[in-house]
C-alpha cells in the first residue's frame, strides 16, 4: 500500500451546508483512514457549530451552517486541526467493530465468482481464499442506507465495473470492482460483479441497530455453503445473517 | 382519536416533515417537504411549530373525510379545492368539518401542493421524522382507505392567507461555487449562466434533470472523480453534460461533478418549476450567497406575522383568486437589496 502522504489535503465548501477536508484524490487506503481519523478526531473535540459530520472514501463532511459561520473561519479552525499531526498515520477512532459475516461464495447464489477472479488473474480458488483472509475495513456507508464500501483489497483486485449493468442483483450480494466490495442494502441493477452471496440486512429500519455497521469497522468473510445460506434466510429472522460483532480495543 | 379519512387519493401522495438530519454518515440523506417553504408557510398560517408533518401531493390530491372538526391549510403548488362542496381558496387556513369531505386536486400551478392540519399528521416516527423515504423504504404513499392520525392542536383562528410567491412558474435561482466548480472551464460556467433551461418532465424526489438546447456541460477535468457527499441543491452534471439538481431524496454520495450548489432559499424554486418551466442558474459568491440565505431564512421565521385575514364574502372570492395568481405581490425570499 503506497501512503498518499505527499498529498495536501483540502478544504472545501459544499454549498451553505457545510465544509469538506479531502485527503487523496484518489481512492487510497491512506486517504480513506485519514479521512476517517480526522472526522473521528473533529468530533471527539464536539464544536457546537458541526451539526453532523460524515466521512466518504476520503473525505471528512462537517455539515456547518455557512449563512451563520463564515466559510473562511471554520475553514481556519478546521485547518489548525489539520496541522496538529500527521493524518495520514493517525490511528483509527477507538470502540469500532469486528464483523465476522457468513457469505456463500461462487455457484448459483454468486454467479460471477469465475468472471471477477479471471478479471483479476487469479484462480477461482485463490480469489475465494483472498476474498475470504483479507480482512476489509469500512471505507464508507453510501449509496443506500447503511450500505458499506469495503477495502481494500490487492491491486490485482482494480477491475473495471462491467460495461452492461446486471439488472438485479438481490440484497446481501456482495459485488466487486476497483479493489472494493461493497455489501448491497437492497435489490440492485449494477455493474459491479455478483461474488459472494450473505444475508446480512445493512438497512434494519425497525431494529434497536437500524444502521449496524460504522465507518472504520472490520469485515471478515467466512466461506459457507448454499445449503448453510439458506438454512440461516430460513432460521435466522434479525438481519444479522448470522454475523458475529466483536469491539476491537 | 382524531383522524383524516382517506376516501380516494392521487398517486403521488406521503407523509412529510423537514426531514431526518444525522444519519448522513449512515448513507441516508436528510429527505422530507421537497418545498420547505411550503411547510413553513403552513405552520405559519395555523400557527404552530414548523416541525410538524404535513401531506405533500404530486398532481393531485384526493379525497379525505375528517372524524372530528379539524383546521387544515394549503400551501405550495396551488391546487383546486373544495370543502363540502364548495370552492376554498389555497394558500389559506380554513374549517373542515366533522364529516364534511375535503377535495383536492388537480394542480393549477407548480408542482408540490400541501395539506397541513392542525396539531400536524401523528404518524409514528421512523428514525426521528415522520418524513416518507420511499427509495429508503421509510414509510409508504398514502393510499385509499388509510387513516391518517392528527395530533393535538393547540387550536386558532382559521381564514388566514399569505401573499401569494412566485416560486411556481421557474425564474432565476442562485447558485454558489461548490466543490468541483473550478473544474469547469470558465468558458462552460458563463454558458451555464447564460442558458434557458426547462425542468424535464423525468424529475422526482431524486433529483431533476435540466434540459437545454446546444452543447452539454460535460467537465473533462472532472472525470474520474473520487465519489463525494452530497448536499441538496448539488447540481451535477452528468458524463454526457448534462445538469441534474439533486433534492431531498438524493444518494448521500455521488460520482459526477458538481458545478454549483442551488441556495437552499432558491431550491423550493426549484422544486415547484412545472415540467416544461424555464429556469436559469446565477452564481452568487458564497459571502453573497450567505447574507442571502440569513436574511430569507429570517423571512421564513417571520412568516407568521405576515398572515392577514382572508376576504370571505363569496362574491369577492373570484377576485381575491386572480388577484393572488397575479404573483409577485409580496415575496418571502424576493429581497430587492440582494441586488446591490
Amino acid at each position: 500500500m503506497t501512503l498518499t502522504t505527499s498529498y495536501t489535503p483540502k478544504i472545501r465548501s459544499v454549498g451553505l451546508d457545510g465544509v469538506l477536508v479531502t485527503f487523496g484524490d484518489k481512492a487510497t487506503d491512506a486517504a480513506n483512514r485519514a479521512a476517517i481519523a480526522f472526522r473521528g478526531a473533529v468530533d471527539a473535540e464536539r464544536w457546537d457549530m458541526i451539526s453532523e459530520s460524515s466521512s466518504t472514501l476520503v473525505s471528512a463532511f462537517f455539515r456547518v451552517d455557512l449563512s451563520v459561520h463564515a466559510f473562511e473561519a471554520v475553514a481556519d479552525r478546521l485547518n489548525s486541526e489539520l496541522s496538529s499531526r500527521n493524518w495520514f498515520d493517525a490511528p483509527l477512532p477507538e470502540g469500532r467493530a469486528l464483523w465476522t459475516i457468513p457469505a456463500s461464495f461462487g455457484g448459483h447464489r454468486a454467479p460471477q465468482l469465475a468472471e471477477a477472479a479471471e478479471a483479476a488473474g487469479v484462480s477461482e480458488e485463490d480469489a475465494l481464499r483472498e476474498l475470504t483472509s483479507t480482512r476489509l475495513r469500512v471505507l464508507t456507508l453510501g449509496f443506500a442506507p447503511g450500505q458499506p464500501y469495503l477495502g481494500t483489497l490487492d491491486a490485482h483486485w482494480n477491475i473495471p465495473r462491467q460495461k452492461e449493468l446486471t439488472p438485479n442483483v438481490p440484497a446481501g450480494a456482495l459485488v466487486a470492482a476497483v479493489r472494493q466490495i461493497c455489501l448491497f442494502a437492497n435489490d440492485t441493477p449494477t455493474g459491479w460483479r455478483h461474488v459472494g452471496q450473505s444475508a446480512f440486512a445493512c438497512f434494519r429500519p425497525q431494529g434497536d441497530t437500524p444502521f449496524p455497521l460504522a465507518p472504520g469497522d472490520e469485515v471478515q468473510f467466512t466461506d459457507i455453503s448454499a445449503a448453510e445460506l439458506a438454512r440461516i434466510e430460513d432460521k435466522v429472522t434479525d438481519g444479522s445473517g448470522g454475523a458475529t460483532r466483536e469491539v476491537l480495543g | 382519536m382524531t383522524a383524516l379519512r382517506v376516501v380516494q387519493v392521487g398517486p403521488g401522495v406521503a407523509v412529510q416533515d423537514l426531514g431526518r438530519t444525522g444519519l448522513l454518515a449512515k448513507g441516508l440523506t436528510r429527505g422530507g417537504a421537497a418545498d420547505r417553504l411550503a411547510v413553513y408557510e403552513g405552520a405559519a398560517l395555523l400557527k404552530q411549530p414548523k416541525d410538524l408533518a404535513v401531506l405533500e401531493m404530486v398532481g393531485t390530491g384526493g379525497t379525505f373525510e375528517a372524524t372530528a372538526d379539524i383546521r387544515v391549510a394549503f400551501t405550495g403548488a396551488e391546487m383546486t379545492v373544495q370543502i363540502d362542496g364548495s370552492a376554498a381558496a389555497w394558500n389559506a387556513s380554513h374549517m373542515v368539518p366533522k364529516g364534511a369531505l375535503l377535495v383536492i386536486g388537480p394542480t393549477r400551478a407548480g408542482t408540490y401542493g400541501y395539506l397541513h392540519v392542525g396539531g400536524g399528521f401523528d404518524t409514528e416516527p421512523m428514525l426521528g421524522s415522520r418524513a416518507t423515504h420511499q427509495s429508503c423504504g421509510l414509510g409508504a404513499l398514502v393510499t385509499a382507505g388509510d387513516t391518517l392520525p392528527v395530533g393535538q392542536d393547540s387550536g386558532g383562528e382559521v381564514g388566514l392567507t399569505l401573499p401569494r410567491d412566485t416560486r411556481f412558474e421557474g425564474g432565476t435561482v442562485r447558485i454558489v461555487p461548490s466543490m468541483q466548480t473550478d473544474d469547469f472551464p470558465e468558458e462552460t460556467r458563463h454558458r451555464f449562466e447564460a442558458t434557458t433551461f426547462r425542468r424535464d418532465p423525468r424529475a422526482n424526489r431524486q433529483g431533476i434533470r435540466m434540459d437545454s438546447e446546444g452543447e452539454g456541460f460535460a467537465a473533462p477535468a472532472a472525470l474520474g472523480i473520487v465519489s463525494e457527499v452530497i448536499v441538496p441543491g448539488d447540481i451535477q452534471i452528468t458524463g454526457d453534460g448534462t445538469p441534474f439538481v439533486l433534492m431531498a431524496e438524493s444518494q448521500t454520495t455521488g460520482g459526477y461533478p458538481r458545478i454549483g450548489t442551488v441556495l437552499p432559499c432558491d431550491l423550493p424554486r426549484v422544486a415547484q418549476a412545472p415540467a416544461g418551466a424555464s429556469l436559469q442558474f446565477q452564481f452568487v459568491s458564497l459571502d453573497e450567497g450567505a447574507g442571502i440565505e440569513a436574511r430569507a431564512r429570517a423571512d421564513w421565521a417571520a412568516l407568521s406575522k405576515a398572515a392577514a385575514p382572508l376576504v370571505r364574502d363569496p362574491a369577492m372570492m373570484q377576485d381575491l383568486l386572480s388577484y393572488q395568481l397575479v404573483g409577485g405581490v409580496v415575496s418571502a425570499t424576493y429581497a430587492p437589496l440582494d441586488e446591490g
